[in-house]
């Protein structure tokens, strides 16, 4: 069975993100104020061809691990969509 | 010591990293292409080069990608094997992404693509003046690899001003402590974000890079 999964790649909630920073500049130009912080990352989705729900989460684990995401600078989030 | 200079589908320094080489140092060099893996004309004694750029343009992260290549894999055994390999800009990242290397080099803390010269020392060296060129530069390793660089003596190349002073004003992207260039605990992989290969030649009014090649002892 496909399964449709969704993986969150955020930078660490420690690191500077320039262009979270850069967006909520733009976001203060149009005047809209109430935004505190912006943070950008990135959503990524997998169609996973997979025997179970979550053979198909250990496999986006894995892609995630192995490389969509990377430890040093960012977290991820595993998302089943179906 | 002979050279080889890694050509990955992005690679746009590939070529100024083969003249200054050839051209200024006087090495023989082969080019490798990423699809290719055949390296056994390298002994250890010699380097291989990861070349500036924008490796597989950049795509989901500063060489993620690349490091999955072919010839990526044989320059991971090579550099375990004690084969010595030197990093420069985009092949500094791609040499974190792969773990040869520590840490991970994120967009600039000023959000801008910054190229012009800058200084950087060494422990042993004056101020050097070297160009860079990069969006994504800004070094960054938790406190504990960063303790344990210091510790190990693994930290090539800090940022400085003109007189070798080092300090946050002439940092120019936000690098952590400074950081231009590591090396690993081993000694034999190299990491650096400024362009040794831009500056080898009289003709460019600049051979600071002869230095900067010296100092690794990779002449």
């Amino acid at each position: 069975m496909i399964y449709n999964v969704q993986i969150k790649v955020m930078p660490l909630k420690d690191l500077l993100d320039p262009q979270g920073k850069a967006v909520l500049g733009g976001l203060k130009n149009l005047g809209m104020n109430s935004v505190e912080d912006v943070r950008v990352g990135k959503h990524i989705t997998l169609a996973i061809d997979a025997a179970s729900e979550n053979d198909a989460k250990q496999i986006a684990d894995d892609t995630a691990k192995k490389l969509l995401a990377n430890p040093v600078m960012e977290f991820y989030e595993i998302e089943m969509i179906n | 010591m002979k050279y080889g200079v890694v050509v990955f589908p992005g690679s746009n320094c590939d070529r100024d990293m083969q003249d200054a080489l050839q051209n200024d140092l006087g090495k023989e060099v082969v080019m490798l292409w990423h699809k290719d893996k055949d390296i056994r004309m390298f002994t250890t004694n010699d380097c291989i080069v990861l070349p500036g750029g924008f490796s597989y343009g950049d795509y989901l992260r500063c060489g993620a990608i690349a490091r999955f290549s072919p010839m990526m894999q044989s320059v991971i055994d090579f550099a375990n094997k004690g084969g010595k390999v030197l990093g420069v800009c985009n092949g500094f990242q791609i040499l974190c992404e792969s773990h040869l290397l520590p840490g991970a080099l994120l967009q600039n803390a000023n959000q801008q693509f910054i190229c012009k010269n800058v200084f950087i020392k060494n422990d042993t060296s004056t101020a050097l003046k070297i160009p860079i060129a990069h969006g994504e530069g800004r070094y960054y390793a938790d406190e504990v690899t960063l303790n344990d660089l210091e510790k190990n003596n693994q930290i090539i190349f800090h940022y400085c001003d003109e007189t070798g002073k080092i300090d946050m004003t002439a940092n120019p992207n936000g690098a952590v402590r400074n950081i231009a260039g590591i090396r690993n605990k081993e000694g034999n992989v190299f990491g650096m974000m400024p362009h040794p290969e831009r500056a080898t030649s009289k003709a460019l009014n600049n051979i600071d890079g002869l230095k900067v090649f010296q100092l690794l002892e990779l002449n």
